[in-house]
């Protein structure tokens, strides 16, 4: 396959441990040799440095929601990109980073000076109540399993339509 | 003469979101802010009222990549508040944990985020398999970090946010077949070790500044968990002194508000570790070091790209100690240690891969927690990476491209390999 069809892949952490983007590293140890073939890492900061940002066929966000700058950049991400999925539990369910959400009203007042200051939602959200989601790997951390079964399916999707 | 602002929106190649803004006065380096991306996520406050057993698996998920430090030093926090001691099992076990999560992490660090710079790519991936060294290195890569997750998945159930390792012990066993397995692995990546040391070891980069280091050195044998707090001073803090270390000495100095100017910093990780127990590595991790030129003359030492070099010396201790660990013991069903609960304070005291951390857990008498503090590595690293960065941009300065400072100080923050996600919480921000 030539350098043109290979499927451009993304990855974008929000709020989160990134437990994520260290299963997929794992994955990777006994699948880089495919992955090498048929994926452009295009926008995947934990693996280079030039990343480039312009249009991907898959996007993975990892991380729940905290702020409207990271509202605008995952609505951004959704525009130029085929295909998104949420993966873990903090892109699906908003937990654990949103575990202030339900905070006790004492607890709300002895933070609030901080999401004051970093101009952060007063709700954490999960990724789709902002985008549209076109699949969702849940698991704290996603399972290697689930993983690599939506990538294979996202994969023959796109090879088919891309053909 | 130079005025200007550099700033680095985000620094690639580490673990979670980092920015550094650097201000140049006429041409002198004024201020170095490096700071976290990361939202807040509250898991101090969120700890609160929460029972102690299921306290080890909430703070893990402070951070992905150091999800295990985290479990077996809030557990250490635990027992110690519960007055529970672990037995000789449990403590290999543990220390097993610990050995699986330094290989995968360290490899992680040293081969996808580091070994780049050296050889002038952009990406681990990018190096070339027609060129016999660089194919050499790929494949090691990724089988070096395997076998560090193998060994993560067999003891602990999971390389991250692991599933096995619990207050008052272990909730499963390794079975003899995964331990065989282990061993095996661990064996075939030792040559792929070697040759990594000897990257690290020839590798052009040098940035040496005098400064202190810190690290949890034990008695006998070079390991993460047990020991005494050592210091490059020669102060010793013994088990007994962990409370009064954490509140007299590394709390304060985090809180402290100007402390770009005031405080003295201090290092800590893989190579304040080598510095200060390099004659405690296994004897076979001595002996390769030995062969490959006397490499342990090269510690101690303040040259931060050396914390590369520190870090694959570790790899192939861990490698060592793991092997002989798994050889040498017969891994048998334990019920899980209990306690009655009471009030009591409990802090944890660990060698995380980027260095000393600490967990302090506050419980109630009815056995869920009222309070606690945790403080990681890179936060203790915060004032050094900032000291380092102006110095070597004042060093730079005026010739320099911009960009090719931007790549110097990259290169130099990722030699300390800070965790964002940990710092999350814990890095001070400068308002400004």
């Amino acid at each position: 396959m030539d350098e043109v069809k290979k499927i451009k892949i993304g990855w974008f952490s929000f709020s989160c441990c990134e437990d994520n983007t260290i299963v997929m590293t794992e994955v990777m140890n006994d699948h880089w040799q495919e992955w090498k073939k048929i994926f452009d890492f295009r926008h995947v900061r934990v693996l280079k440095s030039k990343n480039i940002y312009d249009e991907f066929d898959i996007a993975f966000i990892e991380g729940a929601i905290a702020s409207d700058e990271q509202e605008n950049q995952v609505k951004d991400i959704r525009s130029r990109s085929k295909k998104l999925v949420a993966v873990g539990a903090c892109a699906v369910v908003g937990l654990p980073a949103g575990q202030r959400n339900t905070f006790t009203a004492e607890q709300n007042q002895s933070i609030q000076f901080l999401i004051d200051r970093f101009k952060a939602l007063p709700k954490v959200l999960r990724v789709k109540d902002v985008v549209k989601v076109d699949a969702e790997i849940p698991g704290c951390p996603m399972s290697p399993d689930n993983f690599l079964k939506v990538v294979n399916d996202l994969v023959s999707e796109l090879q088919t339509t891309n053909s | 003469m130079h005025s200007f602002d550099l700033s680095l929106d985000h620094i690639t190649k580490i673990e979670g979101n980092a920015s550094l803004s650097v201000k140049v006065e006429d041409g002198k380096v004024k201020d170095v802010n490096f700071k976290t991306m990361e939202y807040k996520r509250f898991f101090t406050e969120a700890m609160k009222g929460k029972s102690i057993a299921a306290l080890p698996a909430h703070l893990a998920r402070i951070c992905g990549t150091c999800s295990n430090a985290h479990i077996i030093c809030s557990i250490e926090a635990c027992e110690n508040a519960l007055g529970i001691k672990a037995t000789e099992q449990t403590k290999i076990l543990r220390a097993l944990t610990l050995h699986g999560l330094i290989i995968r992490d360290h490899a992680l660090h040293l081969y996808l985020f580091s070994m780049p710079d050296i050889y002038g790519k952009d990406a681990f991936l990018d190096f070339d398999e027609n060129n016999p060294e660089e194919h050499q290195l790929l494949h090691d890569g990724f089988e070096v970090k395997a076998a560090g997750n193998f060994l993560a998945t067999l003891i602990s159930g999971r390389s991250v946010h692991a599933t096995y390792p619990a207050v008052g012990g272990f909730l499963h066993f390794p079975d003899k077949a995964g331990i065989d397995e282990a061993i095996k692995k661990l064996q075939s990546v030792r040559p792929a070790v070697l040759r990594l040391i000897e990257v690290f070891k020839n590798a052009p980069f040098h940035f040496d500044r005098k400064t202190q280091y810190m690290a949890l050195v034990p008695e006998h044998s070079y390991g993460y968990i047990n020991g005494s707090i050592k210091t490059s001073n020669g102060e010793t803090y013994g088990e007994e002194k962990f409370r009064e270390h954490l509140e007299h000495v590394v709390l304060p100095y985090s809180q402290a508000s100007a402390y770009q100017y005031d405080g003295e910093g201090y290092m800590v990780g893989a190579l304040a570790r080598v510095n200060l127990a390099k004659d405690l590595l296994h004897p076979e991790t001595k002996k390769s070091l030995k062969s490959l030129g006397d490499i342990l003359n090269l510690f101690p030492s303040t040259d931060i790209f050396y914390n590369n070099l520190a870090q694959a010396i570790e790899i192939l201790h861990s490698v060592d100690e793991s092997i002989d660990l798994l050889s040498n013991n017969n891994f048998v069903a334990e019920p899980l240690m209990k306690a009655t609960p009471r009030e009591g304070v409990g802090i944890g005291v660990i060698e995380a891969p980027r260095g000393t951390l600490y967990h302090k857990v506050v419980i109630s008498a009815d056995g869920l927690v009222k309070e606690g503090e945790v403080i990681v590595p890179t936060g203790q690293n915060q004032i050094n990476i900032e000291r380092d960065v102006a110095i070597l941009v004042q060093n730079l300065l005026p010739d320099t491209p911009k960009e090719k400072i931007e790549f110097e100080i990259e290169k130099l923050i990722r030699a300390y390999d800070p965790c964002m996600s940990c710092a999350a919480h814990f890095l001070k921000v400068n308002w400004g």
